[in-house]
């Protein structure tokens, strides 16, 4: 209950304010603003801070949450709280519809696209008859309760800051869970993610929506506290705000947005009153002020101000130990079988002229350890990455327990039991051991986003955490456990993807290189666990560099060199195999 | 429909077109050299002909103050970077760059403006300004934070932009301006008139597109720019001064923005905010160009153009949504052709 305390001594506070005698009108009405504002950039902390996906088009949400309420209640003489879950839904349609556009796109052209279609809202607004034009919809009718109508700004105040409350609490739930952990190793890529099942496309959509739902919700409100709307504060301008807003207060910080309102607003609201006073009677100055302070404040302080409070507090908040005496549902084994577990045909990859990977053909059994060695740039990343779905093949096939998986994605590959580690280490540096790791159980929990939110998930939550703690455990790195995941040395980071491997329960490990950065006792550490996974059931095929680590421990050895296999054969064998010589050393010895 | 209405919509569309291409081009500029995502271009646009407008009235446009001012903020900068080894060359470098030179281009203004200044010399002083406002916006914004994501610095590109436009504001006031003509020639073909004027937007555009294909594609000073975009770290360490790349590419566009400028103030009357929207819609043909392609960001500046201009025509109230609808499908066809490609971020 520890973190949820704080969150309830604010809503204490905040519901007090109104009643404090002697607080201006005034100042219910900035702390409205505040709220409104607030919900707007949560959504944008979601997808912008946590996700990676900047929109600039969260004020043209705000628009047709607001314009829904406006038309159905005016118009069509809906009652205000029917019009709650319409506006929400009009929200959230419109952003399926321009997410399935927009979220597949990389890196600068989501922002770019959000300008666009947030500018083109905002001038079919403006010029749709049915919604009045520039002039917009006035004679909102006020949220009533029975006869009680919320009529003054100090009564519609507790309804905008519920919606803050619960729309804060419902995030927080999400992040803590398993969706919110693919929803937070989206920003460091999708392949890591896919590796392990999440659906990375559908996860973006989905905070997409998220943000634009509770975008609408802003409007709605918006919407009864004003009794009208018009196109202006869902323009370009609107927008650009709500990010500054979320990046002021820590883009990755659910409160953090709350915060970042507060200062806005409160910022502006000076601005406003006191600079025409010192540079004459002037409009607009302080957008000039504005965007300096944006910039200035992303030369000095990128991360928001949140994170910088949260650092001086002399509190930190404590976590929840994993009961690591939950299970988790295994895979079931097929029996020992003859046909060969991993079997690669003739796989070849060709990228323009350069084949990659020629004709490559070798097999992986049940309980077997195969090594994959050669010079670098001989192809072993590269066939990792068809094995694994991440490149889909130019020719040949592979197939794991006899399903071809040469043109799967990797969330196909996952399922069926071949889990791996990457060469460059990709772990999300701002979670911790146990949350990168529980990512590797995805596909072993069911609970959903929505399930999340109201905590429905707990029991299924458990068992994840469950699951990833012991496997932290079994590879050594249980005093690290709470640790952020970019604090530990590249070594250690290389054995917590093991962990997190490990957590699929997998029937076949890939490993990349795992023993690069290690000590030579947690080499020999190394060795150990992965004999016993061995012994235990399981298969690993590993690239690896270390040829004492590499000869020691597989019980097989296949040899690329330019794409193409050279030799293959048990460790004796390959040592003194004079093609291989000639590979490694140029000549032969 | 007939056919002199189709022609005079083309013609309209093609010219506009231009200027996006200009503007569009210079987005490409920038973005390939700096990672920049340009939102200010439209600013450079604005300041170019307004500054050349209210010179045309005889007065000095306060955009000279402001290239004052930001030279002092750039020298303060500089100064602050090198105080652990402040060597007067240094020193004496960033003075002639940040404080002579503005002051220069301030003393010319108000020693050349006046009602009877032949029209070139506002031109020149109008790009004068601006080129100096692009160079030091580098200097300030941009530069301190040149190694970071593309998204902080779009950001980053966003408070310019407001900044800016704000400023426009105090400079020009709310109310629009026109500036007089480049020439009063005029031609005619068919039923079509070409004034002097559309004949330079198309000259210039032409011009520039060439003059940046052959500067990036066969000189090395092209190259090295090209290179600080790819990988800045890899080009200091063959010798590319980054710096600098970066302050030619703004200055570069700072210029083609201003040139946008002028060349449209005398056809339509421009407001301090004009720019932004103008600047988009070159953004818009950036976009479809794929923010790499000058050819390619042409025609699609050219497209955007003539849509707008037969939207205007069909659809007037519905122009500029339609305009920015466009690059809806062009996001979607984007999308399909190019799936996401593996970002290392942060």
């Amino acid at each position: 209950m520890h973190q949820r305390l704080p969150v309830l001594i604010f809503a204490l506070v905040m519901a007090a304010i109104p009643f404090i005698p002697g607080v201006p009108p005034f100042w219910i009405v900035l702390l409205n603003n505040i709220g409104l504002a607030a919900l707007v950039a949560m959504g944008l902390v979601l997808l912008t801070g946590v996700g990676g996906l900047t929109s600039f088009g969260q004020a043209a949400f705000c628009g047709f949450g607001a314009y829904t309420t406006a038309v159905l209640t005016t118009a069509y003489g809906f009652s205000p709280w029917l019009t709650l879950p319409l506006s929400l839904l009009v929200s959230g349609i419109a952003a399926v519809l321009l997410g399935i556009v927009t979220v597949r796109l990389s890196g600068h052209y989501l922002p770019l696209g959000t300008i666009a279609w947030g500018i083109g809202l905002f001038y079919l607004f403006s010029k749709l008859e049915f919604l009045g034009r520039n002039d917009g919809i006035s004679g909102i009718p006020p949220l009533s309760i029975g006869n009680f109508k919320m009529l003054d700004p100090g009564t519609i105040y507790f309804a905008i800051w519920i919606g803050v409350l619960i729309s804060a609490l419902l995030t927080m739930n999400l992040l803590d869970s398993r969706t919110g952990r693919a929803i937070r190793a989206l920003r460091r890529g999708h392949i890591a993610g896919e590796a392990f099942g999440v659906q990375t496309p559908r996860a973006k959509l989905l905070v997409f929506v998220y943000a634009a739902v509770l975008a609408g919700l802003s409007g709605w409100l918006y919407a009864h506290f004003q009794r009208a709307a018009n196109p202006t504060p869902f323009g370009a301008h609107a927008g650009i705000e709500y990010l500054f807003i979320a990046v002021v207060g820590g883009a990755g910080y659910v409160w953090g947005a709350v915060l970042g309102a507060g200062i806005v607003v409160v910022l502006k609201e000076i601005l406003q009153s006191y600079l025409p006073y010192i540079f004459g009677g002037q409009s607009q100055l302080e957008t000039i002020v504005f965007g300096i302070l944006l910039v200035v404040l992303l030369q000095l302080a990128p991360t928001g101000v949140w994170p910088w409070l949260m650092a001086h507090l002399p509190i930190k908040p404590g976590r929840k130990v994993p009961d690591t005496s939950l299970p988790l549902a295994k895979r079931e084994r097929a029996p020992a079988t003859a046909a060969a577990l991993l079997q690669i045909e003739k796989a070849r990859k060709q990228f323009g002229g350069v084949i990659a990977v020629n004709d490559v053909s070798f097999d992986v059994q049940a309980r077997e350890i195969v090594a994959l060695i050669g010079p670098n740039g001989a192809g072993k990343s590269t066939t990792f990455n068809l094995i694994t779905g991440v490149l889909t093949t130019t020719g040949g096939t592979i197939s794991v327990l006899g399903h071809k998986v040469d043109n799967a994605p990797p969330q196909e590959v996952v399922k069926l039991g071949v889990a791996r580690t990457f060469q460059h280490v990709k772990l999300v540096p701002d979670m911790t051991v146990l949350e990168n790791v529980a990512i590797g159980a995805h596909l072993r929990g069911s609970s959903g986003a929505v399930a999340s939110m109201f905590r429905l998930d707990r029991a299924d939550e458990a068992k994840l955490l469950a699951e990833a703690a012991r496997q932290i455990e079994r590879v050594g790195l249980g005093d690290q456990i709470d640790q952020l995941a970019g604090s530990l040395s590249l070594g250690q980071q290389r054995i917590v993807e093991i962990a997190r491997a490990l957590c699929v329960d997998p029937l076949l490990l890939l490993l990349d290189e795992p023993a690069a950065g290690l000590r030579h006792m947690e080499k020999q550490r190394l060795a150990a666990l992965l004999r016993q996974l061995r012994d235990g059931g399981m298969s690993v095929l590993l690239v690896e560099h270390d040829m004492g680590f590499v000869m020691d421990l597989a019980d097989r050895i296949v040899v690329l060199d330019f794409g193409t296999k050279i030799a293959e054969g048990t460790p004796a064998a390959i040592k003194t195999n004079p093609d291989v010589i000639k590979a490694y050393l140029g000549a032969t010895a | 429909m007939n056919t002199t209405i189709m022609l005079f919509l083309l013609q309209d569309g093609i010219t506009n077109g231009a200027i996006y291409a200009l503007l569009g081009l210079a987005l490409v500029l920038v973005f390939a050299v700096t990672r920049v995502i340009l939102i200010p271009q439209g600013e450079f646009v604005t300041f170019g002909a307004l500054s050349y407008a209210v010179l045309a009235t005889g007065k000095v446009p306060g955009t000279a103050w402001l290239a004052m001012a930001m030279g002092l903020v750039a020298f303060a900068l500089d100064l602050f970077d090198a105080r652990r080894s402040l060597r007067l060359k240094r020193v004496l470098r960033s003075l002639a760059l940040n404080i002579v030179l503005p002051a220069a281009i301030l003393a010319l203004t108000y020693g050349l403006a006046g009602p009877k200044t032949p029209i070139a010399v506002n031109i020149a002083l109008s790009l004068l300004i601006v080129a100096a406002i692009g160079l030091f916006l580098y200097r300030i914004a941009f530069q301190p934070i040149a190694h970071t994501s593309v998204l902080v610095l779009l950001i980053a590109s966003v408070g310019c932009h407001l900044a800016l436009q704000g400023l426009g504001l105090v400079f020009f006031g709310a109310e629009g301006l026109r500036g007089p003509a480049l020439s009063n020639a005029a031609l005619t073909i068919g039923p079509l008139r070409f004034t002097g004027q559309s004949l330079a937007v198309y000259g210039l555009t032409i011009a520039f597109i060439i003059a940046l294909w052959l500067f990036f594609g066969f000189t090395l000073m092209g190259k090295a720019l090209r290179a600080t975009a790819v990988n800045r770290l890899g080009a200091r360490l063959v010798g590319i001064r980054t710096t600098l790349s970066g302050q030619i590419a703004f200055l570069l566009a700072s210029v083609i923005g201003a040139i946008s400028g002028i060349l449209i103030v005398p056809i339509t009357t421009l407001y301090y905010d004009t720019g932004f929207l103008i600047g988009l819609k070159g953004f818009i043909a950036a976009i479809i160009g794929g923010l790499v392609s000058y050819p390619l960001t042409a025609v699609a500046a050219l497209i955007v153009g003539s849509v707008e201009a037969f939207s205007s025509f069909y659809a007037s109230n519905f122009k500029e949504v339609i305009v920015f609808t466009l690059i809806l499908p062009v996001l979607v066809l984007r999308s399909l052709a190019a799936p996401a490609v593996e970002e290392e971020k942060d």
